[in-house]
């Protein structure tokens, strides 16, 4: 499989990221991070790492599942069932600038669907979004804020962001569809 | 309580996975479950139990979604339990309790469901006095049928919820020592919990009067006694069940001051249990027959938290049936 970034090229995109949030929301003192679970966590906490490193400041950083915001469990199932996990945000979301983090900006539901999750939680003063790839091909009206790397792609292919912390290893690859034999979505990608 | 269980490790002692799906589209019983399975609703149980916790506590999930009700034997905790899982997952409920039904004017279970199919819903939550009529149910319709308490049979709801709060307390089952004590024959509730509680590996006692003993009981790997000081003795958690005056035709006991004084959970007793012992209730209680008042509001009593954990458990299993994929399912 093709090798889209490797571990240093993820390092030094989250780092870049890092500086970028920095330069744009000068009070770091009101962001927060929530990474969109599962790769999307790690990510977020790395992200807090360099923030903590750059500006000498706490993140406060928390995890979002989003399986039950989901528009394809009853009625447009396009794959497994998703294994339900725990959202845990411990600290108030109300008047923040969010981070919303996830691995891969695809579609878009996934966003939006986090969106919707993020709302019942608070009200936020803004929602900015991180990705480590954006591979393209919404099909709703979303747009990161920042990028790790644009990845030109056909809907064959599947691309996967690994995490050292889930997958043992950091790289980004680019798959066909059906190489590992399934159709389900794979690793570090959401479900359309 | 909210620790990160995103790695899922497996539990202490055992190296079993939770299952990706459930194998069937009803939960008629416990004894359906697979030891995975159980973990499964347990894992989505605690991510449900999240949800309860927040200022919002309503996810869209199952929107659009119709669940019916029917609850037709006298049920309170059990029914607005549903009713309140079903509402914070956005599903459109609707409640047909045993006094407003048809079924008083002489109209049969399975006309009832047909009528019910013809208005269909997506699932149904089944009350029945009759041991089996959740099975007769879910052969007659469409609907996912989940059992919410048929007669003496099966709740299995109650046993998952108690599951989820021996594992709050506890954090595994293997070699736990579950000791069972009350009316045995009438319940449902003992019957789904050792199904449940022996698939996961612990060691469960059940303890009661001869004349409310359960016959064939040593099929469920359960071990029995009459002496309530051996059940127990090192016990991890005490489990009580309801003395069920209004199933009980004929005389089964003597008093229920005798009772008290054979099988009541008092502090004294309990001492023979181990010092972290928890005790337990389905509830409603019969507070100076199956148990002392003192236990009941003391410190090792978790009954109130089996009321709350009891939602979240409904909810992942209203979750987990309504993503069922009969195509993907089938194995």
């Amino acid at each position: 499989m093709p090798l889209v970034m490797d571990e240093g090229g993820i390092r030094r995109a989250l780092l870049r990221i890092a500086h970028e949030i920095v330069e744009r929301n000068r009070r770091v003192g009101d962001i927060a991070l929530v990474g969109i679970r599962r790769r999307g966590v790690p990510i977020a906490q790395r992200l807090a790492r360099s923030l903590l490193e750059i500006s000498g400041r706490e993140v406060p950083t928390g995890a979002l599942d989003i399986t039950l915001y989901r528009d394809d469990l009853m009625w447009h199932a396009v794959g497994p069932q998703p294994v339900l996990r725990s959202t845990e945000i411990p600290f108030s979301i109300d008047d923040r600038r969010i981070l919303l983090v996830d691995d891969v900006l695809y579609t878009g539901r996934t966003t939006r669907a986090a969106l919707d999750a993020l709302i019942d939680f608070g009200r936020p003063r803004s929602i900015q979004l991180v990705v480590v790839v954006d591979r393209g091909h919404r099909e709703l009206p979303i747009k990161a804020d920042y990028v790790g790397k644009n990845v030109p792609t056909s809907a064959r292919q599947s691309v996967q962001v690994k995490v050292s912390e889930l997958d043992g290893v950091d790289e980004v690859v680019i798959g066909e569809i059906g190489e590992h034999g399934g159709h389900a979505p794979a690793a570090g990608e959401a479900a359309p | 309580m909210n620790v990160a269980r995103d790695a899922r490790q497996p539990a202490a002692g055992g190296q079993v996975q939770p299952a990706a799906r459930l194998r069937s589209k009803h939960l008629l019983s416990a004894g359906d479950l697979s030891r995975e399975e159980i973990l499964l609703i347990l894992d989505s149980a605690e991510a449900m139990k999240e949800v309860g916790a927040r200022r919002i506590k309503k996810v869209p999930t199952l929107r659009g979604a119709t669940v019916v009700n029917l609850f037709l034997e006298p049920s309170t905790r059990t029914r607005t339990s549903f009713e309140i899982a079903e509402k914070r997952l956005s599903a459109d409920t609707l409640n047909i309790a045993g006094g407003t039904s048809s079924l008083l004017k002489g109209e049969t279970l399975v006309d009832t469901a047909r009528t019910l199919e013809a208005m269909a819903p997506d699932m149904v939550v089944l009350r029945h006095a009759a041991s089996g009529a959740c099975h007769l149910l879910a052969g007659a319709c469409d609907a996912r049928v989940i059992n919410a308490g048929d007669g003496m049979h099966e709740h299995p709801t109650q046993a998952l919820l108690d599951a989820f709060t021996i594992r709050e307390h506890k954090t595994r089952f293997e070699g736990l020592k579950v000791a069972i004590v009350g009316d045995l024959l009438h319940s449902r509730v003992l019957r789904s919990n050792m199904l449940l509680l022996s698939a996961l590996g612990a060691d469960v006692w059940i303890c009661g009067p001869r004349t409310l003993m359960l016959p064939g009981v040593e099929r469920f790997g359960v071990r029995a006694t009459t002496s309530l000081d051996r059940a127990l003795e090192d016990a991890d958690v005490v489990m009580l069940l309801r003395v069920q005056a209004e199933r009980m035709q004929g005389h089964f006991f003597p008093s229920r001051r005798e009772y008290f004084a054979t099988f009541g959970l008092t502090a004294e007793r309990l001492r023979r249990a181990r010092p972290d012992v928890i005790v337990m209730h389905p509830g409603p209680m019969n507070r100076g027959v199956e148990i002392a008042s003192d236990v009941a509001d003391g410190p090792v009593s978790v009954i109130l938290e089996q009321v709350a954990n009891g939602v979240a458990v409904r909810m992942a299993v209203l979750y987990l049936l309504a993503g069922f994929d009969a195509n993907e399912g089938a194995e």
